[in-house]
């Protein structure tokens, strides 16, 4: 296999890795690193449970080769909790039910990261408008909207 | 499962297009690889080398000059959908690129990625296509223009030579008393599009006449296509409903949709229909107000 150098900062910490060209990223944080909180569910590109953040962005992380991001800095759910302490984002999914199976869960909340980061003060049509692009088949759509329009609110020291 | 490649990650445009200059005909180009890695994945693409120039940054901007908009070919869709200088003449790019995919596609995504991908549902063309904008290749040899129109020349395919790299999208300052509108018909939002229209209408100096329009259609052809029998119906005449009423039974016929998952050939004709209408009178009260 042909494998070439990766220098990559993942949830602050920094790795130097060998990897192969075609590995995704988001294989490069499973399979490799064990880091399976970011998950795989439609594998075209069209469902945003991948969603991880490159240098503060949200992006798909299975529709981003491995060493496409060689050299920047990637978040993922695992890098968000502070020890023990949860993130606020996750606190709201978790005291608003914002999740029913939980398998989108890991994207949207990195997404909700990545709108907040940019937009501490969303309207409710502007967090729809970043969720409705992640599939939740459960429908947990007007939790979820409820979660990150309080996270935003506890966050904005409210 | 994707097939294995050697990758190659070129730091300046130079390295590239030598790269690019002893091409094979084995060889594809990545930018932000939104749409490649997916057919790379189902093996319908599988190159022996591929070239990532996304980290070259001399092609990511977007500038302003006196002739109109300057987008270099890696600029995101996120950049030119939030760019303060396309609100003044080019807000339907920024309307486009916020109904392109999702968010997270277009902050990795680029504008030249999606105008060289040349899927005939892509989202960028049919617009620029309106605005009457140019695409400049570069390679060793040295550099061509070309009207987007020309550009696309059918099913994924472009007038691109393999040792030519996609360096900058020209966006002219539109003429005096131009409207253009877009609709992009959809089953959900971000989603391709079933149908999409863009028309650009130019009135002539007593606001009155119709003195230059473009129709163009999307996803109803091999490659974005303008409506030219339609178009001539508005050149040169006030244009009414009823104008705007025939041009869009004569774009519908122009049209070659095909039926798919999503809609019957016949439907979308229909579409065509109803698109033409709305999104010219839109086009004709922007237009009015330019």
């Amino acid at each position: 296999m042909i494998t070439k150098d990766l220098s990559i900062t993942i949830n602050g910490k920094q790795y130097r890795l060998s990897v192969g060209a075609r590995t995704l990223l988001v294989d490069l944080l499973r399979n490799d690193l064990e880091l399976t909180g970011t998950k795989v569910a439609c594998d075209s590109g069209s469902c945003l449970a991948c969603t991880v953040l490159v240098d503060g962005k949200a992006v798909k992380s299975c529709s981003i080769l491995a060493l496409q991001v060689d050299g920047r800095s990637v978040l993922t759910i695992e890098g968000l909790a502070n020890g023990d302490k949860l993130h606020p984002i996750q606190e709201s999914f978790v005291k608003n039910h914002g999740l029913a199976c939980g398998y989108c869960t890991p994207g949207v909340i990195m997404s909700a990261k990545a709108l907040l980061d940019e937009n501490p003060s969303p309207t409710e049509d502007e967090v729809r408008h970043v969720i409705s692009d992640h599939l939740c088949r459960c429908g947990a759509y007007p939790k979820i909207v409820k979660s990150v329009l309080e996270a935003a609110e506890i966050m904005r020291g409210e | 499962m994707m097939k294995n490649f050697e990758y190659l990650a070129p730091k300046t445009v130079k390295d590239a297009l030598t790269l690019l200059a002893g091409d094979q005909g084995d060889s594809k180009v990545i930018a932000g690889g939104q749409s490649l890695l997916l057919l790379m994945g189902h093996g319908l693409v599988t190159p022996k080398y591929l070239i990532d120039i996304k980290g070259i940054s001399s092609l990511n901007y977007l500038q302003k000059t006196q002739s109109g908009l300057e987008i270099g070919s890696l600029t995101t869709h996120r950049s030119v959908e939030t760019s303060p200088l396309i609100r003044n003449g080019f807000c339907v790019l920024a309307q486009m690129e916020g109904a392109l995919a999702s968010l997270e596609t277009r902050n990795w995504g680029t504008l030249g990625g999606n105008v060289c991908h040349a899927d005939p549902k892509g989202d960028v063309c049919p617009v620029l296509i309106a605005l009457g904008a140019k695409v400049k290749m570069i390679s060793l040899r040295g550099e061509r223009t070309m009207a987007v129109e020309d550009f696309s020349t059918g099913y994924f395919e472009t007038a691109l030579n393999p040792d030519e790299l996609l360096a900058e999208i020209q966006v002219p300052n539109p003429a005096p008393r131009t409207g253009t509108a877009y609709h992009k018909f959809t089953m959900i939002e971000g989603d391709y599009a079933i149908v999409s229209t863009t028309v650009s209408i130019t009135l002539d100096a007593s606001n009155e006449k119709c003195k230059d329009a473009r129709i163009v259609l999307g996803a109803v052809a091999p490659a974005p296509m303008r409506a030219k029998r339609a178009e001539k119906v508005l050149v040169g005449r006030e244009i009414k409903d009823s104008l705007l009423q025939e041009a869009a039974q004569i774009a519908s016929e122009e049209a070659e949709p095909v039926s798919d998952m999503h809609a019957s050939d016949e439907y979308k004709r229909e579409l065509v229909k109803v698109l033409v209408k709305r999104v010219g009178k839109e086009a004709l009260e922007k237009a009015g107000m330019a």
